[in-house]
C-alpha cells in the first residue's frame, strides 16, 4: 500500500480531459487506486469520479495505492502530474 | 465536515425553496458567520441578565415569549443584556419567529457587532422541528463512496463493485426500464439521526452525467428526462455485484443479511455476474423483494414454512 501526495499544478486544474488522462493512466493496472481531496475520495479508474474532486491549481489530493503493480502505478501517475498532464508545453 | 456558514444556510433556502421561510433583516450583515452547533438556543434566560450556561454557540431563536420580554425591556430603555447577547462573536445568529421585524434600535445593536438578525413565517415551533431536521442533515455523519445509487420502484438500491464490472451499465438498462438515477460513481451517504441513510451526489451539478465506456459522458436527465433522475434517496438495499466466482457460494434459498455503512444496518445481497444473467431484472427483483420484506412477507421463509408443514402432514399420512 502506497500513500502519497500529489499537487495539482496545471492551471486549468482537472477539467474532463485530464480527468480522462487519469483514469486511462489508473486503468492500466489492476491495483485499487484512489484520489482524495480532503473528505472526497474517487477511484481513480473514474472520470466523473475524478472530476468530482473539484481540483484547482495548487490543490494537494492524496493518491493510495494497494496492489501488485503499484509502485509502477505511483510512477506512471505522479509522471503525468509532474508533466502537468502534457497541457502546458510551452512553460 | 467543511464548514457551514450563514451564506450556506441562505443558499439552502434558495435551493429548498425556503423551507425555513428565512428573510434577511439588514442584508449588510456577517454571512461569513459559522454555525457550528447543530442546537438552536432560546435567549429568554440570558434576556433577564442570566448568563450562566448561556449557549452562545448555537443560533438564537426570539419567539414570542422573548418578543414580548424584549418589547418590556425597550419600554424601561434597557438594553443591557441585549447588548451583551448581541455582542458574542461565535453566535451565528438570531431569528425572529412571526415574521417579527425588532426595533431601529435592535438592529443598530446588532449592526454594531456585524450580527445577522434574520426573520421567519412561522412560529417558534414549527421552525425549531424545521431548523432541527436541517441542522441533523447538516451535521450528520457523512461518506462518499465509489457506486451507484438509483431508486427502484420507490426503494434506494446502492450498487457497488470493482471498477469495470458494469455498475453503470446496469443503472443505463434501470432507467431504461422506466427506474431513477441518483448518483452515479460517487456516492454521499449521510447518517440521519441513525435510522436513515441518505444518499446523493457529492456535486449536484454533475450527478446525473454518467461516463459510459465507449459512448463517453452522458447526461442522464438530458436523455431520458426528468422523471428519470432524482437528487436524493435513501438507501434501502445494498447490492454487491461481483464477478461470478466458481469456487464461491452463493445465497440460494435466501436471506437477511445486512451490512453497517456508518452505523447504519442495510439490508445487502451480492449478485455474481455471469453471461447470460440479466443484471437488471435481477436487481427489480431484489428490490420488489425487499419492498415485499418491508410488507411482512418474507418469500424465502414463508417457503421453508410451507415445506416444514408439508412435510409434517406427510408424515401424518403415514402414520
Amino acid at each position: 500500500m502506497i500513500t502519497t501526495e500529489l499537487i495539482v499544478s496545471n492551471k486549468a486544474g482537472i477539467h474532463a480531459r485530464p480527468a480522462n488522462l487519469i483514469a486511462k493512466t489508473a486503468q492500466k493496472f489492476d491495483s485499487k487506486i484512489t484520489l482524495s481531496n480532503r473528505e472526497i475520495e474517487a477511484n481513480a479508474k473514474s472520470i466523473m469520479g475524478v472530476i468530482t474532486l473539484g481540483a484547482t491549481k495548487g490543490t494537494k489530493l492524496i493518491l493510495k495505492i494497494s496492489g501488485d503493480d503499484e509502485r509502477l502505478a505511483e510512477e506512471e501517475i505522479r509522471d503525468i502530474f509532474e508533466k502537468k498532464f502534457f497541457e502546458e508545453e510551452n512553460d | 465536515m467543511p464548514k457551514f456558514t450563514l451564506r450556506d444556510l441562505l443558499s439552502l433556502e434558495e435551493t429548498n425553496s425556503s423551507y425555513l421561510r428565512l428573510s434577511l433583516i439588514d442584508k449588510k450583515t456577517d454571512l461569513d458567520r459559522e454555525i457550528k452547533s447543530p442546537k438552536i438556543n432560546r435567549p429568554g434566560l440570558a434576556l433577564s441578565g442570566f448568563f450562566d450556561e448561556y449557549d452562545k454557540r448555537a443560533v438564537q431563536l426570539f419567539g414570542q415569549g422573548e418578543r414580548t420580554y424584549i418589547i418590556k425591556l425597550e419600554e424601561k430603555g434597557e438594553y443591557e443584556n441585549i447588548d451583551k447577547l448581541f455582542s458574542f462573536e461565535s453566535c451565528p445568529a438570531c431569528i425572529f419567529t412571526d415574521s417579527y421585524v425588532p426595533s431601529k434600535k435592535l438592529q443598530e445593536i446588532a449592526g454594531k457587532y456585524s450580527l445577522p438578525l434574520l426573520t421567519t413565517g412561522f412560529d417558534s415551533a414549527d421552525f425549531s422541528r424545521r431548523m432541527y431536521s436541517m441542522l441533523d442533515e447538516v451535521f450528520a455523519k457523512t461518506i462518499s463512496i465509489h457506486g451507484v445509487l438509483v431508486e427502484v420502484y420507490g426503494l434506494g438500491v446502492l450498487l457497488l463493485g470493482e471498477s469495470g464490472i458494469g455498475k453503470s451499465e446496469t443503472a443505463l438498462s434501470l432507467i431504461e426500464r422506466g427506474h431513477r438515477l441518483v448518483s452515479d460513481d460517487i456516492v454521499r451517504l449521510k447518517n440521519i439521526q441513525d435510522t436513515i441513510l441518505l444518499g446523493t451526489g457529492e456535486v449536484p451539478e454533475f450527478q446525473h452525467n454518467m461516463e459510459v465506456r465507449g459512448i463517453g459522458i452522458i447526461n442522464i436527465e438530458h436523455l431520458f428526462g426528468a422523471g428519470a433522475v432524482k437528487k436524493r434517496s435513501m438507501v434501502q438495499l445494498v447490492v454487491h455485484l461481483e464477478e461470478w466466482d466458481n469456487k464461491k457460494e452463493y445465497e440460494r434459498l435466501g436471506s437477511n443479511k445486512s451490512e453497517e455503512i456508518i452505523g447504519i444496518s442495510i439490508p445487502s445481497i451480492t449478485i455474481p455476474i455471469k453471461p447470460g444473467r440479466s443484471i437488471p431484472i435481477l436487481i427489480e427483483t431484489a428490490a420488489r423483494n425487499q419492498r415485499l420484506k418491508y410488507l411482512g412477507h418474507d418469500s424465502s421463509k414463508e417457503f421453508e414454512d410451507g415445506v416444514m408443514t408439508w412435510l409434517r402432514g406427510k408424515e401424518e399420512e403415514r402414520k
